[in-house]
């Protein structure tokens, strides 16, 4: 017990050794004992399992079309990263699946798994909704509930059993704040959200989403449906937004992805052929396939 | 040339047709009111709908009981069919397998081709046995089983599959997303099904409760076969009705030879047509109402 303690409080202590050398630009970690070396793979675990999304082994079947094939990937923390791939590659399938939005009365089969802080979403055993919680999800058009601008954003939150009036007043305001709607939306909160432009939509559905306090942005082509000025504040958003949030948008524009992605996942005929960190990805792809699909001989 | 022609011939003729259609409905109207004024002259309007005694012979002619025959099984018959048309049709179309659906609705759409006096059959050697046997003991009412219960129940049954597959086409043509958007937001079904699903199809479930209306309030054989048929205004689930249809279906054609007694048949049949009439135009506008509050 005791030797534990001070075990546990010992590694505490390296990591702290760890974390401060990386501050200084020094990979190496000061001591090189065995504990030390116990601790960096420790952390190398860590690192690994900290990721919020990691698929395995993933495969989805509609009916007998096989739309994603052993698809293993992990989605890196706070950076947003982008699908993209040609049209009917399935990506629209690979986001859905993180929070197992795949409508499974419809002859749709899963098999694998895709762990969300190490839940796994397929096991029947999982409590979906509160997994789900923990992504925002924007469709390709905005899809406003039918209710008010205020309701819409306070929704989740009273879903999740907030009832306190004015807890919710401030929720509604800090969210569409966020979402930079405030200001347009101010003095009608009480009117239809079907009655705001498209792009006002969109933002809607963002402070929406994040109004129940995610950890993740899910965003399937989000600016597709929206002017150029409007996708272009939906990108100023998700860039604000990555500090806190991890984001996962599937995006057919490269240009767009170029602009914000850090990380990107190729996929192509329901296959990842390649990811890595975005500028990798475009600049120097190892696949023939990426090559191809970034310089536009396929698409 | 030729193609402007066809164009302009056909326009006209689909033109001429829907005012074909419009002066059919109103020739019925004018007919109907020609025929009923004999009856008119003698009493008037507000004397006949709300006085009750029914008796030919003697000249009275009170269509109260009629009105509210017609009016009580109605009502039940839609009490009784929404709720459980919307669960079917909530189950139908968010919660069973594709296959399901695949089997469900054929046979919903059968249930719908069967004709009207098969229903009623049904209604005489089921329903109306059943009722006399679990719920006349425990009533201290006089009643037998030939009452405004066994054709609120019949007439619910036979408007069952209208509703669903209209209600289920509404639930149909909901997108998709918008059902992902309130489930991302970590909803259950049901939540979605009653803060979404529901609210967004309103203005559908009430049109296809105004069609169902329409469609229990003008239905005839089945009713008539087990509501009872006396001319009293009811005044439980278990007195017996007499609604309009059934009036006009039972006597038209006979002792025309009593004075007025035509002119009454065709007078309930006016008032028939105007009570459709003006309920769907009514729902109508309520309709458009919330269609503009909501979108
Ligand atoms: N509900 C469904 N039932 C059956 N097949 C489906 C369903 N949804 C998608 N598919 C099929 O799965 C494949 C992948 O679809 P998906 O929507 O994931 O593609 P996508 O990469 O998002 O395409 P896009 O860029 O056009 O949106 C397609 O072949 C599509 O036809
Ligand atoms: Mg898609």
């Amino acid at each position: 017990m005791k030797s534990e303690t001070i075990v546990n409080k010992k590694i505490a202590e390296e990591k702290k050794t760890i974390t401060d050398a990386n501050h200084n630009g020094n990979g190496t970690p000061k001591t090189e004992d065995g504990s030390a070396a116990l601790v960096h793979e420790n952390k190398d675990n860590q690192e690994l399992i900290h990721s919020h999304i990691t698929v395995k082994n993933l495969n989805v079947f509609f009916g007998n079309n096989h739309v994603l094939k052993d698809i293993n990937i992990s989605i890196p923390d706070k950076k947003i990263t982008a699908i993209i791939g040609p049209s009917g590659c399935g990506k629209t399938t690979l986001l859905k699946s993180f929070n197992r939005l795949l409508d499974s009365t419809n002859g749709t089969k899963v098999t694998g798994q895709v762990l969300v802080d190490n839940e796994d979403v397929y096991d029947p055993k999982t409590e979906i909704t509160h997994i789900r919680k923990k992504m925002g999800f924007l469709s390709q058009r905005p899809f406003p509930l039918p209710m008010s601008i205020y309701d819409n954003v306070a929704y989740g939150p009273k879903i999740h059993g907030l009832r306190k009036r004015k807890k919710l007043d401030e929720i509604v305001e800090h969210y569409l704040k966020s979402a930079c709607l405030w200001d347009e939306v101010k003095d009608r909160l009480h009117t239809p959200a079907t009655r705001l432009s498209i792009g006002q939509q969109q933002r809607l559905c963002l402070a929406r989403g994040l109004a129940v306090e995610p950890l993740i942005i899910l965003g399937d082509e989000p600016t597709s449906a929206l002017d150029p000025v409007s996708s272009q504040r939906i990108e100023e958003l998700f860039n604000s937004l990555k500090d806190s949030y991890t984001i996962a948008i599937v995006t057919h524009i490269l240009r767009q992805a170029k602009r914000i992605a850090d990380y990107v996942v190729f996929v192509y005929m329901g296959e990842i052929i390649e990811h890595g960190p975005a500028k990798q990805v475009f600049e120097s792809p190892k696949e023939k396939l990426t090559e191809e699909y970034i310089s536009g001989i396929i698409s | 040339m030729m193609r402007l022609l066809k164009d302009k011939i056909a326009s006209k003729v689909m033109m001429l047709l829907t005012a074909i259609f419009v002066l059919v409905a109103v020739f019925i109207g004018y007919g109907l009111y020609m025929r009923s004024r004999p009856l008119l002259a003698k009493r008037s309007l507000w004397e006949l709908i709300t006085s009750e005694g029914w008796k030919p012979f003697k000249g009275e002619f009170g269509f109260f009981p009629f009105i509210m025959g017609t009016v009580w099984i109605t009502v039940l018959s839609i009490l009784i069919a929404m709720p459980l048309c919307l669960l079917t049709s909530i189950y139908l179309s968010e919660y069973s397998h594709k296959s399901i659906r695949q089997i469900a609705r054929p046979l919903i759409d059968l249930l719908a081709g069967i004709p009207s006096v098969i229903y009623g059959i049904w209604g005489v050697i089921i329903v109306v046995p059943l009722i006399e046997k679990f719920i006349i003991p425990y009533s201290t009412e006089f009643s037998t089983g030939y009452n405004v219960l066994a054709g609120g129940i019949v007439l619910a049954i036979m408007i069952f599959p209208l509703i669903i597959n209209i209600v289920t086409d509404v639930f149909n043509t909901i997108p998709q997303e918008l059902r992902d958007a309130s489930l991302s937001l970590g909803a259950t079904k049901w939540e979605t099904v009653k803060h979404v699903i529901l609210k967004k199809a309103l203005p559908g479930i009430i049109a296809a409760t105004v069609l169902a209306i329409s469609r229990a309030f003008g239905e005839t054989i089945a009713v008539l076969m087990v509501c009872g048929n006396i001319p009293e205004t009811p005044k439980s689930l278990l007195s017996p009705a007499y609604p309009l249809p059934a009036l006009i279906a039972n006597n038209f054609g006979e002792m025309l030879s009593i004075p007025l007694y035509d002119s009454a048949l065709l007078f309930a049949a006016l008032l028939l047509f105007l009570i459709i009439f003006i309920f769907n135009a009514v729902s109508k506008l309520i309709l458009m109402n919330i269609e503009r509050k909501t979108t």
